[in-house]
């Protein structure tokens, strides 16, 4: 038994209280401890992710205890790619929020850091819904820690209604616990699709709630439309290195929907029958056009962004909502284009932020490193929008050819293409008026700054790294284009997997663990 | 004893739910713990109710009620527990460093800044 499919949950639960408890009055050595963990969490990923490519499932039972009584990490090649994602990701994060000084606004940024991290890690490992549930509990109270961090008015006002809404998101959770252990006594995922397998056509009222329970939660985690009230106002006041990592948050939605509506109530079954069509479908078609509308809505760059997150995720989730071998294999691949995109788009409006009177969309003098910041922002859009030639167009072109058999994929084509135009507009609207039309009032304001010593001074550029970490992301956008061949190919390949569990069911349930030996000698 | 227990976590869950809708932060954060305390209620009612049963292995008692509820329950309530804390606070703060304690946003957040409209 392989114990480093334990190491993305282990690493950081260790290093948060180092940081918290050794480090916590030497923000150098935090840094250090933090990069160094996230940079070992990148090449542990790697690995699992290499072991999981040829298809094997890896258990690790805690304790040694068989499963569906003991608790069990398993790692297939869905868990080990997001588990990857987040690792890169926080990466770039990281190396950002240094750059930008960002972490030394506030207490204990490394620490939160790192328990979101094994939150994270652990949602996307765990082989057990209970959890699921206190992964899902550990990543929130970390977010909630960075989503107030370095405090201020709006964002403690943002704080308290994005901790209400996952509050009530986890109590939703719960409920939906306990109705599905009542319905079948297991909250293992690979006994609970064997069971569900069993249970009565006639009596599905039962398992039915708990389905449409746990789908309900997800959406939350998903920011699907109506349950995405909690996420402009939350990303958009959160500092701009956690929204960026909150990127992958609304995909830990995602990954549960995809990991549960495959595993355990697969489409085809027949007692939760229709909950797919009927339900996701079109809540995520509205909540693309409500996402793309918000765009060109949006008052505040940092809004715009913060919509095209809730329209990304709503593009995803039509891709989910089909529920065919190809559509899932497309999702994933937007998924991991959509978490960059995201990430890069929140840290380029920090980069704006930071020598910007303010992020309303009105014309104000250039800001500093104009250039770069707006070159950056325009592949970033790109990206965004779905233009070619980078892997948001692929991506969008790979969700279209998998609706096309659909029988709803005309719906799918109308608002995805109609969608895109407007996200377009709204980008190139917000571009314009930022970056290009500031030219027009430069001179004057920037020499008046030199006289009056009253007047706020002329804002620094910033720092060197912070552009490495924006152009790192956007840097791997454009290789997850290039390479995006045999990118597809493995995440069709991961599709399949979720679409054949039968190998994953076996490892989970027929390992044999503690219990069954000693058994056997004691008779 | 079932209609007791189900129309406690209903009782509950109405009132918890009411008291969420509400605008202001401690009716919201006591609707949350009301909910909370349902949630356990139900869980622990999700592994079957059964009256003067040990949840674990004793000699000579022949009916068990199901322990992993109870496990689970635990749990919960650790972590419900924990969070209201973290909500009291993060309430707290909100409401001291702005003298208010509604929960929405204001109904214009922050208003457009005047001086360059001319320009645009």
């Amino acid at each position: 038994m392989t114990h480093w499919i334990l190491a993305p949950i282990i690493l950081p639960a260790i290093l948060a209280p180092f940081i918290v408890l050794a480090a916590r009055y030497h923000i150098q050595i935090q840094r250090v401890f933090s990069m160094a963990g996230v940079v070992a969490l990148i090449a542990i990923a790697a690995g699992l992710a290499w072991q999981a490519s040829d298809g094997t499932v890896t258990l690790y039972q805690l304790g040694n205890w068989a499963a569906p009584f003991g608790i069990v990490v398993v790692g297939d090649r869905l868990s080990t790619l997001m588990v990857l994602l987040t690792a890169v990701l926080a990466f770039f994060v990281l190396l950002y929020s240094m750059a930008s000084g960002w972490d030394e606004r506030g207490r204990h940024f490394h620490a939160l850091f790192q328990f979101q991290l094994m939150g994270i890690m652990g949602a996307f490992l765990t082989g057990d819904l209970f959890n699921l549930f206190v992964f899902f509990e550990v990543l929130l109270i970390a977010s909630y820690g960075l989503m107030i961090h370095a405090g201020g008015q709006e964002r403690l006002r943002a704080g308290v209604q994005y901790v209400l809404f996952n509050l009530l998101g986890s109590t939703l959770f719960l409920f939906a616990l306990g109705s599905i252990y009542a319905e079948t006594g297991t909250l293992n995922m690979a006994d609970l699709a064997q069971r569900v397998t069993l249970i009565d056509p006639e009596e599905t009222v039962g398992i039915r709630v708990a389905a449409v329970l746990l789908l309900l939660v997800f959406a939350i985690k998903a920011a699907l439309v109506p349950l995405h009230f909690w996420l402009p106002s939350s990303y958009a006041e959160a500092p701009a290195p956690v929204a960026a990592l909150f990127a992958i948050m609304t995909k830990v939605g995602a990954y549960a929907i995809i990991r549960v509506y495959t595993i355990i109530f697969p489409p085809d079954l027949e007692v939760t029958a229709g909950l797919h069509n009927d339900w996701l479908l079109p809540a995520a078609l509205i909540s693309l056009t409500i996402g793309m509308a918000g765009v060109l809505a949006a008052k505040k760059l940092d809004r715009l962004v913060t919509f095209s997150v809730i329209g990304s995720m709503g593009m995803v989730m039509v891709a989910i909502s089909l529920f065919t071998a190809e559509s899932i294999a497309a999702a994933l691949y937007y998924i991991v284009h959509s978490t960059l995109a995201a990430a890069s788009l929140f840290l380029i409006v920090d980069l704006v932020r930071s020598s910007r009177e303010h992020l309303h969309l009105t014309v104000l003098p250039p800001v500093a490193g104009a250039a770069l910041i707006s070159g950056l922002f325009f592949v970033a859009a790109i990206a965004m929008a779905g233009l070619p030639p980078l892997s948001g167009f692929l991506g969008k072109l790979l969700i279209l050819d998998a609706s096309f058999t659909s029988s709803s994929g005309v719906w799918a084509w109308v608002v995805i293409l109609t969608g895109s135009l407007v996200s377009i507009v709204g980008f190139a609207r917000a571009g314009s008026t930022v970056f290009w039309k500031a030219k027009s009032v430069a001179p004057e304001s920037v020499e008046d700054n030199e006289d009056d010593t009253d007047a706020p001074s002329a804002p620094e550029a910033p720092a060197t790294m912070s552009y490495v970490a924006v152009g790192g992301l956007l840097a791997l956008l454009v290789s997850y284009t290039v390479f995006s061949g045999p990118v597809h190919a493995y995440m069709s390949a991961t599709s399949a997997q979720l679409f054949a569990p039968q190998p994953y069911f076996s490892t989970v349930l027929e390992t044999p663990g503690k219990l069954s030996k000693p058994k056997a000698e004691e008779h | 004893m079932e209609f007791l227990v189900a129309s406690a976590i209903g009782i509950l869950t109405a009132a918890g739910i009411y008291l969420v809708l509400r605008l202001r932060t401690f009716p919201v954060i006591l609707g949350m713990s009301l909910l909370t305390y349902a949630v356990n209620v139900f869980l622990f009612a999700s592994g079957r109710l059964t009256i003067g049963a040990p949840p674990i292995l004793v000699k000579g008692v022949e009916t068990y009620t199901d322990p992993l509820p109870q496990a689970l329950v635990l749990t919960a309530i650790v972590i419900s527990f924990g969070m209201t804390a973290v909500v009291v606070m993060i309430a707290l703060g909100a409401y001291l460093s702005s003298a208010d304690d509604t929960v929405n946003d204001p109904t214009d957040p922050d208003p457009q800044p005047e001086a360059e409209e001319d320009v645009a």
